[in-house]
Formats: C-alpha cells, sequence, structure tokens
C-alpha cells in the first residue's frame, strides 16, 4: 500500500497501522531533505493550505507552516483572536469564506472535540486536525511515536508511561492510539483526580505512584498541567504536584535503568520536569521539534497526493 | 502479454565495460566527478558502473549518490499511481563538480527534468552530464539526451523496457514488453 486509507487527518483512531508505516516511510525522506543545504521540495506548489487556528498555539504553528513551505506550498494564516469569529460568524461559515479563495488543505485547531469531523461533514477540502479540544491531537501522537521509533529502534513492545495531566489532554489520547496500534505497551501515571473515570476501557494501565512508573516503562512522556482547561483545583499546590509527579535527576539516577524522557511542550521547568532532566542526554525533546516537521511535511504529502487535479 | 530479449547477460556487461572506458576517457581519475544514481531503477546501474570502475579499473575514490526525485516530479496529483518515495543518499556536497546522472531507461526525459532541480538542493555543480543504458529514442517529451547510452531501442508507447539486475532479479537482461 503507498497511498493513506484517509481522506482527512481528523485522528489517530481513524488510521491504520499501514497509514502510520506509510506516514513514517514518507517522514524518513523527509527528514533527509530538511538537513539539506537546500530544504524545500516543489511538491505542492499548485496546492494552498489555510492554517486556522482558534486556540492559541505556538510550537503546532510554526511547525505547521514550516512544514507547508518546505514542501512549496502557498499558506494563508488565520488565528481566532484577530478575526470574524469574534463578530459571531459560525466555523461554517468562516471556513466556507476561506475556501471560496480556493483553498485545497485546512489545518484547524479548534477549542470544541470533534470540530475536525463536524466540519469533514460540511466542506470539500482535506482537513488535518491540529488539536481538537481534549480530545485528539494526531500529529503530535505521530512525531511522539515517529521520535520513540527513531531512539529505540521501533515502538513495537515497548513501554511507555505518560505522565501528567492525562483529562485535559488531547495528546495523552492521541497517543493512547497509536502506541497501541504500534504495539507498545502503555501506562498513564498522574494524581487521581486528573485521570479520566473510564481510562481503563482504553487498555492502558494506570498508575498514581511516579517511582513506579518510571521504573516499567523504556519512555516517559511528560505533559503539562493544563491549568488554563481547570475550572476547579485538581491538587492542592503546583509545589505539591511537583513534588509527587515531577521527574528530577536524582529520581531518574535512582532508576536501575536509562530511561528516555518526552514532553510535547511548552515545559513548566521546575513542575513536571527539572530543568536539568530536559536539558539531559536522556531527552529527546528537541528531537521532537525536528521531528515534527518532516512527520507533518509528511502527512501533508500525502494528504495533498489525494487531492485530484 | 509478449516480451523480447533485448539484451542478454554477456551483452549487458560489454556494454557496462563500454560506459565505464567512456567515463574514464572523459572524466580520468574521477577526483573532480561524482556518479548519481537515480532512484529507483538507476541506483542498480550505478553501484555496477561504482564496482565497475573500483575493481576492473581501479579507479580511486570514486563518489557514488542516490537521488530520490519523488518530490521533484511534475505529475504530482496527475497520475492515477501514488507517488512512492525513496531514499536519497548523497554524503558529499556537488558544488563545482562534474555530475553524472546514472538511469536505466530514458524515456520521456521528465525524470532527468527533475533530477536536474533536485540535485541544485546539494549545490551548484559545475557539469552535468547523463548516462543511460537504454534510450528509448523519438519519445522524448523534453529535449534531453543522454551523454553515454548503451543501447538505442524504438519502442512505441504501449511498449515497455524492463531492465533486470542479478542483485535484484536474479539476473542481467533487458526486455521489450508488450503489454
Amino acid at each position: 500500500m503507498s497511498e493513506l486509507s484517509v481522506n482527512h487527518l481528523l485522528g489517530i483512531k481513524y488510521l491504520t497501522s499501514a497509514d502510520i508505516d506509510l506516514i513514517f516511510e514518507t517522514a524518513d525522506q523527509f527528514k533527509e531533505v530538511i538537513n539539506r543545504p537546500i530544504k524545500k521540495v516543489p511538491s505542492l506548489r499548485d496546492i494552498t493550505i489555510a492554517n486556522l487556528f482558534f486556540e492559541n498555539s505556538t510550537r503546532t504553528k510554526l511547525s505547521f507552516e514550516l512544514a507547508e513551505k518546505r514542501l512549496s506550498a502557498d499558506v494563508i494564516n488565520f488565528s481566532a483572536s484577530q478575526s470574524s469569529v469574534k463578530k459571531g460568524e459560525t466555523l461554517i461559515d468562516t471556513v466556507n469564506n476561506i475556501l471560496s479563495m480556493k483553498v485545497d488543505m485546512v489545518v484547524m485547531r479548534h477549542p470544541n472535540p470533534g470540530a475536525g469531523v463536524f466540519l469533514s461533514k460540511h466542506i470539500n477540502a482535506s482537513i488535518i486536525n491540529a488539536g481538537d479540544g481534549a480530545h485528539e491531537h494526531p500529529t503530535q501522537a505521530l512525531l511522539d511515536t515517529y521520535s520513540i521509533r527513531e531512539a529505540l529502534g521501533s515502538v513495537k513492545g515497548k513501554n511507555v508511561v505518560i505522565v501528567g495531566d492525562i483529562l485535559h489532554s488531547r495528546v495523552a489520547l492521541s497517543n493512547i492510539y497509536a502506541l497501541q496500534l504500534q504495539g507498545a505497551n502503555v501506562m498513564v501515571c498522574g494524581p487521581k483526580t486528573l485521570l479520566p473515570k473510564y481510562i481503563k476501557d482504553l487498555g492502558v494501565k494506570v498508575e498514581t505512584n511516579l517511582r513506579k512508573a518510571l521504573n516499567w516503562c523504556d519512555v516517559a512522556n511528560m505533559l503539562r498541567v493544563q491549568n488554563e482547561r481547570m475550572d476547579i483545583s485538581y491538587f492542592p499546590s503546583t509545589r505539591e504536584y511537583a513534588q509527587q509527579f515531577g521527574v528530577t535527576k536524582d529520581l531518574l539516577d535512582d532508576l536501575d535503568k536509562e530511561i528516555t524522557i518526552m514532553h510535547p511542550g511548552p515545559i513548566n521547568r521546575g513542575v513536571e520536569i527539572t530543568s536539568d532532566v530536559a536539558d539531559s542526554k536522556q531527552s529527546i525533546i528537541l528531537n521532537q521539534v525536528e521531528n515534527g516537521v518532516a512527520v507533518r511535511m509528511a502527512v501533508i504529502y500525502l494528504l495533498a497526493s489525494k487531492i485530484k487535479h | 502479454m509478449s516480451q523480447k530479449v533485448l539484451l542478454n547477460s554477456k551483452e549487458v556487461n560489454i556494454i557496462l565495460h563500454r560506459l565505464a572506458c567512456q567515463l574514464i576517457e572523459n572524466h580520468n581519475d574521477f577526483t573532480d566527478t561524482v556518479l548519481i544514481g537515480l532512484q529507483p531503477r538507476g541506483k542498480f546501474l550505478a553501484e555496477r558502473l561504482a564496482k565497475m570502475l573500483t575493481d576492473d579499473y581501479k579507479i580511486k575514490n570514486v563518489k557514488l549518490g542516490q537521488l530520490d526525485i519523488t518530490f521533484f516530479r511534475d505529475d504530482f496529483r496527475r497520475s492515477n499511481k501514488p507517488l512512492e518515495a525513496n531514499t536519497t543518499d548523497i554524503e558529499f556536497i556537488v558544488e563545482d563538480k562534474n555530475v553524472v546522472f546514472i538511469d536505466d531507461v530514458l524515456y520521456t526525459g521528465r525524470s532527468i527534468r527533475a533530477a536536474l532541480t533536485a540535485i541544485q538542493s546539494f549545490g551548484r555543480p559545475k557539469h552535468i552530464e547523463l548516462l543511460t543504458l537504454i534510450d528509448r529514442r523519438f519519445s522524448r517529451h523534453l529535449p534531453i539526451q543522454p551523454n553515454y547510452r548503451g543501447r538505442q531501442v524504438d519502442a512505441i508507447n504501449e511498449e515497455r523496457v524492463k531492465v533486470n539486475w542479478k542483485e535484484n532479479e536474479g539476473e542481467d537482461s533487458v526486455y521489450l514488453i508488450n503489454n
């Protein structure tokens, strides 16, 4: 197979493991491209992509924009804070107006779960979900698992723990799907208040003791506490959270093996991980960022190839 | 489907030796020359020629790379077959070098057009040449001709030229296939 089974990337749950293999093989080639003296290929020169960000983002937006430009696509950017959404326009109207300008592909981040799925039923363009509420963030999960594959050789059979605010995290859900699809064993770890009630139904292990979780795993993906999504207090204080669920150098050195540390960013240094852990050689945080561009180029390229001329 | 043998293994071998000698004639000791196999099928010919130059003609430091042109093709979204990317492996800068593109069959010339663009990502070569084992005459879409050719073939559009390599298909041979 050399074509994706889907026309949109709305979530990992719609992908097959063959899709992920194809994305990774294509990303390998793009990783080589972005390390050339001239980092650009002309494939998408007749494709226009709209980046619609209804929620704040730095890294994801930059990464998508860079990926699109390295593929020579025309790019238009939109952020909700400076738009007519504030004047009461609906999502479909906003997007249809943008599509009237002959846009072929939409990259969208939206605070509401399912926004991408909803849009895909109403408009005629390829959609990439760049995060929808606490639901999915598929490209992040792809780049995370791609980075694990790169660091450890494969994802299959590896023990991966996702630590932190699982309740509000789209990264956690997409990662769980992506890791399981590729044959990894997944554990979530965090304060009970930040673990969703039915998380076990996804077939993951649940642990509330960080030391036990780290001793079990090969890779720890540390998530940020999403204060902006919390309307009530889920733990007594940031200091207490850091003591219970923050990874420190001492804790890592105390384990009987060397584990790989990941973080989707932005990092709250001193909360979920300390600075010396983030900057240690066990951390592949910056590799994740580099791989993000290559993986997004692969996703955009593969979806664009399904838009017929 | 009918097929006709255009070249057998002995003929392929003679042609490869001739091509190697022609390369030596123009590039002496290969100091400023790099061989670039075009993925996917030019790779085998390029590897074979590089080995021949090193082993049989004692040329030292033959520089060999593989270039994938998938992302530079002009039929993206236009062909029914999805385009599959292959590995690019060029571990040197081609700035001011004599580059020899190597491919098995030259047909419309569009792959070579893409390769001419793709190679620019690795610097500005001094000079670019083209070597092909089979040159399908009268079928070019672009004004591109090889500098070194193994055999010229007249084939109509429905026909296909298939080059087999020992390392891949088990024998060195060239077939003309009529579907």
